[in-house]
């Protein structure tokens, strides 16, 4: 079993006693085989118990551990050691204010999220004594995709428009509509329309593309952008341009 | 008029129900993390529910209560089972992905321990779909006010009733109060006390330490239980559906083991047969894997020994579609391909069948207080839970807590008082202020932690005896005793997790001597407790639960309470192939 001594440069932030964020180094000794999240355990035991970090299922599945690892938005327990010969550098993720060390502070993602309905407006109502509602195979792969985003904002960190226009919906909170929106049970297209169409919705995206190469899920937000940019564009003709279309 | 919930899915479930049923309460939804991080966002295999026509209650009934050991509460099983198919086309309403039938209708998967198909499941993502669908879900009621990242630290129990609890905002460090006329934990399992498991860091039994100091006794402790297959680098587990898919486990001569301890016939391969071979219940399984280690036929690893989880013959297709999860986890954490080669797994602690005692109306002795999910204990699990009856079970139960707190609310008692409650919040925050500016301690979390999960892995794991109950039990007292010795290195407030782990470290300390000493009073081995000296099941002295009594200064004292049995009377578990 290797053992290597890994040099961690990690940035540290307390507001209630730095100014500003400085960065400190650790190094210590670690299993090759461990990720990024087991060598800061590591620290937190055995050499600095104030470093703050979120953490908990080390299965790439609660999405609490998205920081920037060597400058990449990362889960820091998908993470491996073995793919960082040198100096590791861990960052909270980019774009969002740090409350401290690599915790940073997630309001907006969390209120973007909740603007856009993610919930399932039926299409039409049904009792729960009448049963599920059918849906073939074919009819989940529609959005299952979608569904499978575990809210780590490793592409919001990623994004180059929400770092300029943190207005911006931003890609998860759009594949979260895309997701029910083509949902065969839904009907509340229109509904969540009225947010992602308004002016910060859809529009800031400029395509690059770099949300789905980071989404450790393979969600592929960047195509759900495209899909209700398209439908976006598709609906503001028909509002502004075409209003006889409507009738 | 202010109604206080907690966390969680069962906590989702039951806020959900809440705002539905009564539009005019004002709901706190409390949890130490973000909603979607709760633990039941790693559940893979699925929900049991009968929904197939060749199924029925009585199936599942007889299931849950034979892999119980007879320990299970019969009352409550049946409710869980009548209840179970109309929660799960709930969250099917709710947009839940399910898996589909080419008709479209829901698709369910065999299960360890259940003679029928009656796991619904959404890939191997069940309990991450479940999650996120209730928590999405929860995001249309206005009437739910959530407070994220909040840790819950006491109880204020005022008037022989609960009004409320103390919460340290993680953001801000500061103490906050909630005044409420009754409250609902569903603070989830406590399987970090042990050093190998499937659960998340933030499974350490907080829920069930707050209920139990509060005065409401712990149920069935001693029954902790082991999955088999968990990867031995990082404990993350297999799901159990790799078994219901066909999967097979192996020791290190290639022989399909199982059959040797009485699970046998062998099945033919990539055909599993219902409650036979890999799909017997977990304790049997993980028990085999202990006595195949004693007679060394396991095979060794880096991260020592294991036994080998054979799914290739399932082919790369139904891998990637029915286990996509699995074969991520393995290549990652384990280097190995399940498509290619058999993945090394061995049995790490996973559930906790005891907790909180409620009854069937998922109250609890003290008024005001009810439980639900993991942390509680109705009992549905008895001596050994079936996979996929618990998130069955956070439904069945979050949802009933709703609705009993709700009554509970209309036969109105009148207002707290307000002086009591303020005193109470006071004391608790003073505690943590305390723990916080303590100096000169010789102790630390970390170091404490680890005797405690050594005691635990040594003397409370598989196979138990009383001589190695009575240390661990000493252990723990001792290690309860010096943990007013503990010194924390960060002294600040924003968002300070040496806190926090020291106050979960407490949580833990108090449930593991539950376990340990609920273990050594029980002389008997049923289910997930077994005694090499005690190896039979004793029905006439221990068909009952036990009931552990929190003592700040001493080991808890443990009663004991009949089980309830409606229409099943304790039989043999039969997991041979001749039980069809
Ligand atoms: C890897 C894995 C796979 C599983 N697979 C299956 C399966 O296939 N089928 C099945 O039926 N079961 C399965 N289980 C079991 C099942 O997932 C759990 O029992 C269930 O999800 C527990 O849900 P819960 O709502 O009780 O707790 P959790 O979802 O763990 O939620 C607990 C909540 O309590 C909150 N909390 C805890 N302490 C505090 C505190 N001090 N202050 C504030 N909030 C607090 C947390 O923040 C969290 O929100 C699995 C378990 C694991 C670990
Ligand atoms: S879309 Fe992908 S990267 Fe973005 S939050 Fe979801 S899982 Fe994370
Ligand atoms: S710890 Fe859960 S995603 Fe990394």
């Amino acid at each position: 079993m290797s053992e290597r001594q890994v040099e961690l440069e990690v940035l540290r932030y307390n507001p209630e006693t730095d100014s500003e964020p400085r960065f400190q180094r650790y190094s210590v000794s670690c299993r090759e085989e461990w990720v990024v999240l087991d060598a800061l355990n590591h620290v937190k035991e055995t050499v600095d118990p104030t470093l703050s970090y979120r953490w908990s299922c080390h299965m790439a599945v609660c999405g609490s551990c998205g920081m920037m690892i060597n400058g990449e938005p990362k889960l820091a327990c998908k993470s491996f050691l073995r793919d960082h010969p040198g100096v590791i550098r861990v960052e909270p993720l980019a774009h969002f204010p740090i409350e401290r060390d690599l915790v940073t502070v997630i309001d907006d993602f969390m209120a973007k999220l909740a603007r856009v309905k993610p919930y399932l407006i039926p299409k039409q109502a049904k009792s729960v004594e009448e049963g599920e509602y059918l849906q073939t195979p074919a009819e989940l792969k529609r959005y299952k995709q979608y569904t499978l985003c575990i809210n780590c904002m490793l592409c919001y960190a990623a994004c180059p428009e929400y770092g300029l226009i943190p207005k911006f919906i931003g890609p998860a909170a759009i594949s979260m509509a895309h997701r029910y929106n083509q949902d065969s049970r839904d009907g509340g297209r229109a509904a969540r329309q009225e947010e992602i169409a308004a002016g910060e919705g859809v529009w800031d995206c400029s395509f690059t593309g770099a949300c789905s190469e980071v989404c450790p899920e393979h969600v592929d937000p960047a195509s759900a952008l495209q899909q209700v940019k398209i439908k976006s564009t598709v609906d503001w003709y028909k509002e502004h341009l075409m209003p006889w279309l409507k009738k | 008029m202010l109604r206080l919930s907690g966390r969680g899915g069962a906590g989702l479930r039951a806020a959900i129900a809440l705002a539905e049923s009564s539009p005019g309460l004002r709901i706190a939804l409390i949890s130490k993390v973000y909603p979607m991080r709760s633990h039941t966002c790693a559940a893979e295999g699925g929900a049991a529910g009968v929904i197939k026509s060749d199924d029925s209650l009585e199936h599942h009934f007889n299931d849950t209560v034979g892999g119980g050991d007879w320990l299970c509460d019969q009352d409550a099983v049946d409710y869980l089972v009548q209840q179970a198919p109309r929660e799960l086309i709930q969250l099917e309403h709710w947009g839940c992905p399910w898996s589909r039938e080419p008709n479209g209708s829901v698709a369910v998967r065999p299960f360890g321990g259940m003679k029928k198909q009656r796991t619904w499941f959404a890939a191997d993502k069940s309990g991450f779909h479940i999650l996120h669908t209730l928590f999405q879900t929860s995001l249309q009621f206005p009437s739910i006010q959530r407070f994220d990242e909040y840790y819950a630290t006491d109880l204020l129990v005022d008037d022989g009733r609960c009004q409320g609890l103390t919460a340290i905002e993680m953001r801000s460090g500061q103490m906050r109060h909630f005044h409420a006329r009754a409250v609902i934990v569903a603070g989830g399992g406590a399987g970090r006390m042990f050093p190998f498991t499937t659960n998340g860091a933030i499974k350490t039994g907080d829920g069930m330490a707050l209920a139990y100091r509060a005065g409401v006794p712990l149920k069935d402790m001693e029954f902790v239980q082991y999955h088999p297959t968990g990867l031995p680098s990082t404990g993350t587990l297999l799901t159990e559906a790799c078994r219901g898919e066909g999967g097979v486990l192996l020791n290190k001569n290639g022989r399909r083991f199982l059959q040797d301890y009485g699970m046998g016939p062998e099945t033919p391969l990539g055909k599993p047969v219902f409650k036979t071979m890999e799909l017997g219940p977990r304790d049997r399984v993980s028990q085999a894997f202990w006595h195949e280690q004693k007679k060394g036929n396991t095979v060794p690893t880096q991260w020592g020994e294991a036994m080998l989880l054979d799914m290739r013959h399932l082919g790369e297709k139904t891998i990637n579609e029915r286990l996509p999860l699995v074969r991520d986890v393995s290549i990652s954490y384990m280097g190995v391909d399940p498509v290619t080669d058999a993945v090394p797994v061995r049995p790490v602690v996973h559930y906790m069948m005891g907790g909180i005692h409620t009854d069937i109306r998922a109250a609890t002795p003290l008024a005001g207080l009810f439980a639900a999910g993991e942390c509680a204990c109705v009992s549905i699990n008895g001596a050994n839970r079936l996979g996929s009856n618990s998130l069955t079970e956070l439904l069945v139960f979050g949802r009933r807590a709703a609705m009993s707190a709700v009554g509970y609310l209309e036969c109105g008692r009148g207002a707290g008082n307000d002086g009591a409650l303020g005193a109470l919040a006071d004391a608790a925050q003073a505690r943590i202020r305390a723990l916080i500016q303590r100096s000169g301690g010789k102790e630390s979390v970390a170091g404490l932690r680890k005797e405690m999960m050594q005691t635990m892995e040594q003397h409370a794991g598989i196979y138990r005896t009383g001589e190695g109950l009575a240390e661990a039990c000493g252990k723990l007292a001792d290690l309860r005793r010096r943990y007013a010795a503990i010194e924390l290195h960060d002294r600040t407030n924003v968002y300070n997790t040496d806190l926090l782990q020291a106050l979960e470290l407490g949580s833990m300390l108090d449930c593991a001597e539950a376990v340990a000493v609920s273990a050594l009073a029980r002389k008997e081995s049923r289910g997930a407790h077994q005694r090499l000296d005690f190896p039979e099941r004793d029905d006439k002295n221990f068909l009952r639960h036990s009931l552990a009594a929190f003592n700040p200064s001493a080991p808890p004292r443990v009663d004991y309470r009949d089980v309830v049995i409606t229409k099943s009377q304790p039989g043999v578990r039969d997991y041979s192939g001749g039980h069809q």
